[in-house]
């Protein structure tokens, strides 16, 4: 196959959000789109997230990661999306040249009209979290785990401790029980849960795994491969509480402690990234600060639920369709979004009133502090409440997503900046 | 049983450097290493630098072997491709009461003949954006330099092999065979070997080599554990190498720009008795960021990607000159209560700028002992560094894909290391096996994800470039393999 | 008769809401703090608890050692075990297609086995 070096649109990544952004341009009216992915296979991560739990909001189905994937990989070559495999992307610039590098195809120069980042997140690493004691093998993040075990089809371990209880930590529990290896133990140094409560019920109660909060890993013990670990139950602020150290005997320590936008390419194409988030300032269509470069899925924010990455994909491949076709639109008036009182981030970081003509904005935000009894989500211009939304209650590791309506056009368009909040009601 | 001239024991710098300073006369050198891979210990995990010699005790061995080393590397470099940069280093003074400290350091240096300049605060500022602006002042070395330290060992071995010394890892020393005063060869796991002399090159068991002879009873490694942290060079970027103002025990704890673009922070100083503990501790990481926050206040936790432990073999052996008094000098000797054993012990810091001197010496103190060395007429000095394709330019890179495609794929996405790099170290003249021989040949796996996903990748490429199972191919030799068995065979 | 009075986790979607679930020994009288799903959720999780199983099986032929399959319905919790002893002595060969019928009528459940994605020869 060859690769033609001008495309309306290339999409870096083929991840849920840039099969969304690749189906979605080209049915917009983008001619030429390409997905350029590092592994030999389109569908990124969800290949190896084997568990079931994908497709509730866009499918009404609950399907497994690589299910999810292969409709949009069966879509993406139905529509007519070009696939450059086992390619990795080197460099974009301001200006949308992009060089990439490939064992099947050389080194390849590509100009494209419009770029959508959809490379994802990464795990964060042991030395993020400062994890004292020793460096023998066994220790590996859960995704790293996760592909040897599901997709090169290896065992890492018999005996399992994980750190931290993030969904993906969570689910290994369950599939490496699945295979026969025994996990002692969950470590969670939060005092809640930082996945979602149904991966808890189904993935860990389910088997009789033990989760600790408040507890982590204060020393890594063994020579060539782990031999142990040393727990510990900690305060508030993370301190070690003295006498409640426990030596628990295991060869393999699973992280699962947070994942990370992988923005490398980004900032070096000039894209300025929300030191919170760690992804790109993006507005409603998800373009970046760069015209013409948009970021969809995990790259921006890390999402509870692919579903979401699917429909962040969908508007920014809408959104770059529409800038190749008319070329880049004169705006009013862009309106901040801010975080306001328990938010912690809110995406989209700007948005353009006249959006709304065309309908709803969606706008998503993790809460700061957790609070487990009903809350409104209020949504102001200034000191002006516009639009507030009940929930049941508010957790950090859960998302929290409403809409702006229609209706608000007028009220938006008057204000200087939007602020989100969630407080008890 | 195999026959040698020379053996070896030990792959660390000093080893590595004796190896190839050996390897230029005719002589049938042997190298044994108990690890599965060369400068696994102090020599792959230590502060990267080449010292200037400011810093040692005038008058020690010390001292000597570093003002000797330090001019030697521009050659090695060269000839030997190895990445180093004489950037020269800062001691940083902070503070007024600091900056009074400088004078007497400056004439330490002068009494080791190493040049230096005392500069202002504002030059200091020009020099480093990021420093403290409480800085004083601060004395510059111009002679130092930073140098990828596993480099160090890898390149003068590899020359070492082309020139005919041969390498065995996995091989450990159980005991000497001896003649009467005279050793005559070694017992290893690996069997027994021949020779007339054994370089004893062991790094922090070089004293339980000597014991084994009988040799130094009193002398003892107590190994001082250092830790270090990795930065991010997405995060923060410096180019400088800078200490601050000494302690008594130590340089203190330094922050540096390394060849790899990395900034390192570290190391403190601990005890330890274990020759094994390569452990980081919290307590050790908060030391090491209060003490690097000092020269660079604005420092982000956020950076960091890496955390490491080294152990330094700190001897307790007296300055050969009696007039100095000094009890931590380095071993560079004949050993005296046997014959056939050359003792390189307590080698730590300048260990690494010195290992050039210290293998010289070695030929030198061989030949004072009679050896007739000869130079063999076809040896050649150079070898030749493999492609490295993060530190090319794009038409470099191009060109290097076009050549071989294998370079196209990249394996390790956060320090680019391809496809084409892991297997020219698995087929090198040291041949790479295991994941950390990788890593620390060609950075792989030290970036921001730490390997995560390079990891099962690289794991693959081992197993079928060595032709062994994927369950076979270990982090740091047997005993610390990956993967154990097939997700479905449970009951195996 | 007596109530009992019970917390259920429910796991229909990712919200992950706790009932407040009155019963008496064998039927469910009242679910609070959920919807109509919730409710469906609490009687069968009491009576009949299920749960989607997603694992693999080995194929030959293919890019990888494993294929990845799931049950086409929500399978009886107390015989997921059994199941999974079943799924690692099966091996499929390419090449297969996404919802391809792995096995049918598994442990005699009426529930199927369903391939989770495509995978083809690899030549």
């Amino acid at each position: 196959m060859t690769f033609k070096d001008r495309y309306d649109m290339v999409v870096i990544g083929s991840g849920p959000g840039g099969l969304a952004a690749a189906i979605s341009a080209k049915k917009n009216g983008a001619q030429d789109v390409l997905v350029i992915e590092r592994d030999v296979e389109p569908g990124g991560i969800l290949l190896q997230c084997i568990h079931n739990g994908f497709g509730v909001e866009v499918f009404k189905q609950d399907l497994p990661g690589p299910a999810y994937a292969q409709r949009f990989i069966n879509e993406a070559y139905q529509v007519g999306v070009d696939f450059l495999l086992d390619t990795m992307v080197l460099e974009i610039t301001r200006d949308h040249r992009i060089t990439a590098t490939s064992k099947r195809y050389g080194f390849l120069n590509i100009q494209a009209k419009a770029v959508v980042l959809a490379m994802g997140c990464r795990e964060r690493t042991r030395a993020q979290v400062r994890l004292p004691g020793a460096r023998p093998a066994g220790v590996f993040t859960a995704g790293t785990a996760q592909r040897w075990v599901n997709v090169e089809g290896y065992m890492p371990g018999k005996n399992f401790v994980i750190l931290g209880s993030g969904d993906i930590g969570m689910i290994m529990a369950r599939r490496l029980t699945f295979e026969g290896a025994k996990v002692e133990r969950v470590l969670e140094v939060m005092p809640y849960l930082s996945g979602l409560t149904r991966n808890y019920v189904q993935c860990l109660m389910d088997y009789d795994i033990q989760l600790q909060l408040m507890h982590t890993v204060k020393n890594i013990i063994g020579k060539k491969r782990v031999e142990a670990i040393e727990a510990v139950a900690v305060d508030e602020k993370w301190n070690y509480i003295p006498g409640t150290e426990e030596i628990i005997p295991c060869d393999t320590l699973l992280l699962s402690v947070g994942l990370i936008p992988e923005n490398e390419l980004s900032r070096q194409a000039g894209v300025l990234i929300d030191p919170v988030t760690a992804g790109p300032f993006v507005d409603d269509g998800f373009q970046t600060n760069i015209p013409g470069i948009f970021s969809a899925g995990n790259v921006v924010h890390v999402y509870d639920l692919v579903d979401w990455v699917t429909e962040a994909g969908l508007i920014a491949g809408k959104s770059a369709a529409r800038l190749i076709q008319a070329g880049p639109q004169k705006t009013e008036k862009v309106i901040p979004v801010k975080a306001g009182e328990n938010v912690r981030y809110v995406v989209p970081h700007t948005l353009n009133p006249d959006h709304l003509i065309e309908g709803e904005i969606r706008v998503q935000m993790r809460v700061r502090q957790p609070i487990e009894a009903p809350v409104w989500v209020e949504v102001r211009s200034g000191e002006r409440l516009l639009h507030r939304k009940p929930e049941p209650y508010a957790r950090p590791g859960e998302m929290v997503t409403i809409f702006l309506k229609p209706a608000l056009l007028d009220e938006v368009k008057a204000a200087n900046g939007l602020s989100v909040a969630i407080a008890k009601r | 049983m195999k026959t040698y001239d020379i053996i070896i024991i030990g792959g660390g710098v000093v080893g590595c450097m004796t190896a190839r300073a050996l390897s230029r006369y005719n002589l049938k050198v042997l190298m044994i290493e108990q690890e599965s891979d060369i400068g696994m210990g102090a020599s792959s995990a230590n502060s990267a630098i080449i010292h200037s010699g400011h810093d040692p005790m005038p008058g020690t061995l010390k001292a000597e072997m570093n003002r000797l080393a330090n001019p030697m590397w521009d050659q090695l470099i060269s000839e030997l491709g190895i990445p180093f940069k004489r950037s020269g280093a800062y001691i940083v003074a902070i503070g007024e009461e600091e900056f009074g400290c400088l004078a007497a350091l400056s004439e330490r240096a002068r009494q080791n003949s190493v040049k230096t300049e005392v500069i202002n605060a504002n030059e200091m500022r020009k020099k480093e954006p990021l420093i403290n602006p409480a800085v004083s002042g601060a004395l510059f070395t111009p002679s130092a330099g930073m140098v990828d330290p596993f480099s160090a060992c890898v390149a003068p071995l590899e020359n070492a092999i082309q020139n005919g010394v041969k390498v065995m890892t996995d091989t450990e020393f159980i005991s000497f065979i001896t003649n009467g005063r005279r050793i005559v060869g070694v017992h290893t796991n690996r069997g027994d070997f021949t020779c007339r002399w054994v370089v004893n090159a062991a790094g922090i068991y070089s004293d339980e080599i000597m014991h084994t002879a009988g040799v130094r009873p009193d002398f003892k490694i107590n190994p001082r554990r250092g830790e270090y942290y990795i930065l991010d060079k997405t995060e923060i970027e410096m180019n400088n190498i800078l200490f601050p103002v000494p302690s008594k025990v130590s340089k203190g704890i330094l922050v540096l720009g390394s060849t790899h673009g990395n900034v390192l922070v570290g190391p403190n100083t601990q005890q330890t008795p274990d020759k094994e503990d390569k452990s980081v501790t919290g307590d050790g990481l908060n030391e090491i960021w209060q003490g690097a926050q000092k020269l660079i206040p604005s420092l982000n936790q956020r950076a960091i990607i890496a955390v490491f432990a080294g152990l330094r073999a700190t001897g307790n052996a007296l300055c050969t000159s009696s007039k100095v008094d000094y009890h931590h000098d380095f071993v560079i000797e004949v050993a005296k209560e046997v014959e056939g054993l050359v003792n390189l012990a307590g080698i730590e810091s300048p260990g690494l700028t010195a290992a050039p001197a210290i293998a010289e010496r070695v030929v030198e103190l061989l030949k004072d002992a009679g050896e007739l060395l000869t130079k063999k007429q076809d040896w050649n000095p150079i070898r030749l560094a493999r492609p490295r394709f993060n530190y090319m330019t794009r038409k470099e890179q191009e060109e290097l894909v076009a050549r071989d495609a294998h370079y196209g794929r990249i394996v390790c996405r956060c320090e680019m290391v391809t496809e084409g790099e892991i297997v020219a170290e698995i087929h090198a003249p040291l041949p790479a096996k295991t994941y950390d021989a990788i890593k620390r040949r060609t950075w792989l796996g030290t970036g921001r994800c730490l390997g995560s996903f390079d990891m099962p990748r690289v794991v693959e490429i081992l197993s079928s470039e060595l032709g062994i199972s994927v369950s076979e191919v270990s982090k740091k030799g047997t005993g610390s393999e990956f993967l154990f068995r097939p997700t479905k065979e449970v009951d195996a | 008769m007596p109530t009992i009075e019970e917390k259920v986790v429910c796991v229909t979607c990712p919200k992950g809401c706790t009932l407040q679930v009155t019963r008496d020994v064998q039927t469910v009288l009242k679910v609070g703090n959920g919807c109509k799903r919730g409710y469906e959720y609490a009687r069968q999780e009491l009576t009949d608890p299920r749960r989607m199983v997603a694992s693999s099986v080995r194929i030959t032929g293919a890019l990888h050692p494993l294929l990845p399959v799931y049950t086409s319905a929500p399978f009886p919790k107390p015989r997921i075990p059994e199941l999974l002893a079943i799924l690692r002595m099966v091996e499929v060969k390419t090449p297969v297609t996404l919802d391809q019928t792995i096995l049918e009528d598994v442990l005699g459940t009426g529930i199927n086995i369903h391939a989770s994605r495509d995978m083809s020869k690899i030549t």
